[in-house]
């Protein structure tokens, strides 16, 4: 369930939250005679790990599809021809044709419906990560750094953001909205899903708050702002990091069930979401109207997936 | 315990209060109107409108609304349903054993073929059957449960007819069987994975290497020793999870027309009926809430260096 | 440095079990361990023997091989990535790393123990000390669940932790660093072994509680006459308990002497540097002598020596040659019982 696979992640964290901070405490490797820092221990890994390869190649090509549509495909994902293409069947000898995987219910090319709808999917999933990452870092940090009845204030906030289920609060507040838009779609998801990196930053920030080197900096009378951003902030990044990668593959979920719901991205954009939902009326006898889509999604959340997981275990040497 | 029960409890009320009211607002304060909703296009009486708003309360400041609505649901009244005039209690009354039910078979997977899967893998890490169930897991994570729903819809209804393509009667098991398998996909790919991190985590602890030298049998090692630590994290996870499937029925009931409350919910939502929603939705925040506190208490029960702070 | 002890000068290996054979002995062990920089040689051709009643002490930097030479002797190497590819253990004339696993598992806890340095990490967190304890005679002894507790609580006298009674359901969280020590020695102690390993069994503690732990550990050994290997890094530890000792580097033993004699007359620059490091009051004002360099990357082990880059003696044969453990003898050829040193210019260290 996509939803939950944004809500979910929120739940593994308390296991989570301590095996990632640890990659902050346990900085350089073992390394006997180099010595190798975290990001270039992790680097090391990533090129030799054919799943990160795989993904990344994947999400290359995803991003370009996003961009570019037209390199993809000449077919226009709106024009229907109902008369000549009512759920034409897939042509797979026809690769990058427009029939090549059939048309919709509405006599749509549904080759060009999937490359134009890219563009939702990404948008709304980097979107949403990069507004719930930076919402959750300030929040975070000020809880961690601060403490006391700041931190109580606003942990209490975070249980109460936690409180809300997140399909449900995310359904809630799109169908108020008539013009369903993707910056609509991308505040309502970040709106609900900012708890979840805001746990783990004010987790990594405690620890790293009692580290020898911060309480030196501040003997030395470091100012605040210079202890957060020198000292905390790129000690704390290795788990925000990992947290919002492995989550960018579930907002891409997310949209995509909205969107099924009825309640994503308005009915005039391309959304693969929106082609799986109307794709179920035609289940039994044109099922490619639904897989199809259904397909790029999990392919698209796959990608994000794999490539947060191999983030995950190069920066969380815990894990190796 | 005592103490710190009552403690939680007290701190349990603002969330529930934070919680609904922004659920409460989201339904109320964002743009929509529930009576034109219900009205559907027909041409109406801006004053007919009027009197309706007036007689639901709906033309009071949102917060005395709110408080109107908590205090009703104290005393048990969650309110009427404006489409079909039922008493929103009756609706969940009748809704919820089949969610319940949905919800405890799904979970039941989880638990057992998650863990099981979990254990299998985290014992040999790093072998072809650990990889293999990671790589099982992440296409598990990476379906919504729209895709899978649909998936197993076609395959197993449509094309092999081996079951029903919707729920008829919930208490049939046999028909509740694939949406409980849709619902519990996620959380069993999680489950599997935390205890597969868990259990390998813990595989390398100076406590397993000690418990080998005490010369005790590996039986011994692994299912006392190694299970007892190694569980704790999942048992916690597996509580939260309760309240989680809750939510993700609504999806996995649209899919195959079961009449739980995640339909309830859904199909209120889109007539934009508040009063269910917000009836729906915090019995579900409750739900979730209880399920944390128990967890809590479970964790401090399981793990001995926990205390009741 | 004066350090004399009655107890330390037992002689003769003492064949009370009528084999004549000592109670362990090891022979040419190598470990090996698979890592992804590399293979390390832990541990290369080690040979060294232990009687019973008596100590061994095992020498070393950390990274020297002799914790893992410990495992080895336990069978708790991780493997893989750990391997041994060749080697014995004797374990009363048998060789262990032949016998089945269940052979070797009923070997473990009852006839050899083996004492974690970290005692917090080492006990179960989750399970009573009464439990843990208990545990030793329900699967050794089949012992029912109620004998069981009555014996950890003896047990836990034993090793003198005051209201044993009241604290047997306790968990390890809730003891100190030192009684959490001593319950690690009750627990290897449970079931009267041969044989007690013990890995750097007070480093983790205060120092006035290492004393502590160390005098219990050695009057339980007396008191059992068992056999102990003491694995440490801590010179001091070494000379109030310690029968002989073995010092290693790289995964060899360098040199080996009776812990007098070491003390008086190192034959292997290493020792003696190590020695030279120890803070001395006769020497107040003058710089505290410092070994040089880093242990070697076991991945890399120099040829030669594998201290060569490090030691100030250092030929060019050392660079080539890897010294066998000679026999040290007196300036006269007079033989020195026990002693062997692993240095191509050990008669020179000794009597230079």
């Amino acid at each position: 369930m996509p939803d939950k696979t944004v809500e979910k992640k929120v739940e593994v964290l308390p296991g989570d939250t301590a095996s990632t901070a640890a990659v902050v405490v346990t900085d350089a490797g073992p390394a006997p005679d180099k010595a190798r820092s975290l990001w270039s221990d992790a680097w090391h890994d990533l090129r030799r790990n054919p799943l990160f390869l795989i993904s990344a190649v994947l999400i290359v090509f995803l991003l370009v599809m996003a961009i570019w549509p037209g390199l993809f495909t000449n077919a226009s994902p709106r024009d229907a021809d109902l008369a000549k293409h009512y759920l034409g069947k897939p042509n797979w000898g026809h690769v990058f044709a427009a029939d090549w995987l059939g048309y919709d219910v509405q006599g749509r090319s549904i080759y060009a419906r999937v490359v134009y709808g890219a563009r939702a999917s990404i948008t709304v999933g980097v979107g949403v990560t990069i507004a719930v990452t930076i919402i959750g870092t300030v929040i975070g940090m000020i809880a961690g750094y601060f403490g006391g009845w700041t931190d109580t204030l606003l942990s209490r906030l975070t249980d109460i953001f936690l409180g809300i289920p997140f399909l449900l609060g995310a359904l809630v507040v799109l169908n108020s909205f008539d013009d369903r838009t993707v910056w609509v779609v991308i505040m309502a998801l970040a709106f609900l899903g900012w708890t979840q990196i805001a746990r783990v930053a004010r987790g990594a920030v405690i620890t790293i708050k009692q580290s020898d080197y911060v309480v030196a900096a501040k003997a030395l009378g470091a100012s605040t702002s210079r202890i957060l951003f020198r000292h905390i902030l790129p000690n704390a990044l290795a788990p925000i990091i990992v947290v919002a990668t492995i989550a960018l593959g579930g907002y891409i979920a997310a949209e995509a069930t909205l969107s099924f719901l009825g309640v994503g991205l308005g009915d005039s954009a391309v959304s693969w979401g929106g082609d799986v939902a109307r794709g179920r009326e035609q289940l039994r006898i044109a099922p490619h109207t639904l897989i199809i889509p259904s397909v790029m999604v999990s392919i698209t959340v796959l990608s994000f997936l794999m490539f947060g997981d191999a983030v995950r275990n190069a920066l969380d040497p815990k894990l190796r | 315990m005592g103490r710190y029960v009552a403690r939680r409890l007290l701190q349990m009320i603002p969330v529930f209060i934070g919680s609904t009211l922004i659920i409460f607002c989201m339904m109320y304060a964002l743009p929509g109107d529930p009576v034109r909703a219900m009205m559907g296009d027909q041409a109406y009486d801006p004053t007919v409108v009027a009197g309706i708003k007036k007689e639901l309360g709906l033309d009071q400041p949102l917060l005395q609304q709110y408080a109107n609505y908590m205090m009703g649901l104290f005393q048990g009244d969650f309110g009427t349903q404006i489409a079909s005039q039922r008493p929103i209690a009756d609706i969940i009354l009748d809704a919820f054993p089949v969610t319940l039910r949905l919800t405890l078979f799904a979970f039941t997977f989880v638990a057992l073929v998650g863990i099981g899967l979990g254990v299998v893998a985290g014992l040999r890490p790093d072998t072809v059957r650990d990889r293999g169930l990671l790589t099982l897991t992440l296409f598990l994570v990476s379906m919504p449960s729209f895709v899978l729903g649909f998936l197993l819809q076609y395959l197993f209804a449509f094309k092999w007819q081996v079951t029903t393509p919707t729920v008829t009667d919930s208490t049939n098991f046999s028909q509740l069987m694939l949406p409980a398998i849709v619902l519990a996909s996620l959380s069993l790919a999680y489950v599997a994975r935390l205890t597969r991190t868990s259990i390998a985590e813990n595989l390398r602890s100076d406590y397993m290497r000690t418990a080998v030298a005490k010369g005790l049998p590996r039986r011994r090692v692994i299912g006392v020793h190694l299970m007892r630590n190694s569980l704790i994290p999942v048992v916690t996870f597996l509580g939260i999870e309760i309240g989680n499937l809750m939510t993700g029925a609504i999806v996995t009931e649209g899919i195959f027309n079961v009449r739980g409350v995640g339909l309830e919910i859904y199909e209120a939502l889109i007539r934009r009926e508040g009063a269910t929603v917000v009836g729906i939705a915090s019995l579900m925040v409750l739900i979730y809430l209880a399920a944390s506190l128990i967890v809590d208490l479970l964790y401090a029960v399981l793990d001995p260096r926990i205390r009741y702070a | 440095m004066t350090i004399i002890d009655e107890t330390a000068e037992s002689p003769a290996p003492d064949g009370s079990e009528g084999t004549g054979r000592p109670l362990l002995e090891v022979r040419d062990l190598h470990v090996e361990f698979h890592t992804r920089d590399g293979v390390a040689k832990a541990v290369n051709g080690v040979n060294y023997s232990v009687e019973a009643g008596e100590t061994l002490a095992v020498l070393g930097e950390s990274g020297s091989g002799k914790s893992v030479t410990a495992q080895a002797i336990m069978g708790i190497l991780d493997m893989p990535p750990g391997r041994i590819p060749k080697g014995e253990i004797l374990f009363r004339g048998q060789d262990m790393l032949r016998m089945s696993n269940e052979e070797r598992r009923k070997i473990r806890g009852s006839k050899i123990a083996m004492i974690f340095q970290d005692a917090l990490s080492s006990l179960n967190p989750v399970l009573s000390v009464g439990y843990q304890l208990g545990e030793m005679f329900r699967v050794h002894q089949g012992m029912s669940k109620k004998d069981a507790k009555a014996k950890a609580i003896e047990l836990m006298e034993r090793v003198k932790i005051p209201a044993a009674k009241d604290r047997v359901g306790d968990y390890p969280h809730q003891f100190s660093g030192g009684m959490r020590q001593r319950i690690m020695i009750a627990m290897a102690l449970a079931l009267e072994p041969d044989l007690i390993i013990a890995d750097e069994p007070t480093t983790a503690l205060d120092v006035t509680v290492q004393a502590q732990v160390m005098d219990l550990l050695a009057e339980l050994q007396r008191e059992y006459n068992m056999g102990l290997i003491l694995i440490t890094h801590d010179l001091g530890v070494v000379a109030d308990v310690a029968d002989k000792i073995a010092v290693m580097y790289a995964g060899r033993i360098i040199e080996r002497a009776p812990v007098h004699e070491l003390y008086k007359r190192p034959a292997h620059p290493y020792t003696k540097g190590l020695l030279d490091s120890i803070p001395r009051l006769d020497q107040k004002g003058q710089d505290l002598y410092a070994i040089k360099g880093l242990p070697p990357n076991l991945t890399r082990i120099p040829s030669g020596c594998a201290f060569n880059p490090r030691c100030p003696q250092a030929q060019d044969i050392c660079r080539t040659e890897i010294p066998p453990l000679h026999p040290v003898t007196e300036r006269d050829g007079g033989e020195l019982a026990g002693r062997g040193s692993a240095c191509h210019f050990w008669k020179e260290t000794i009597h230079g």
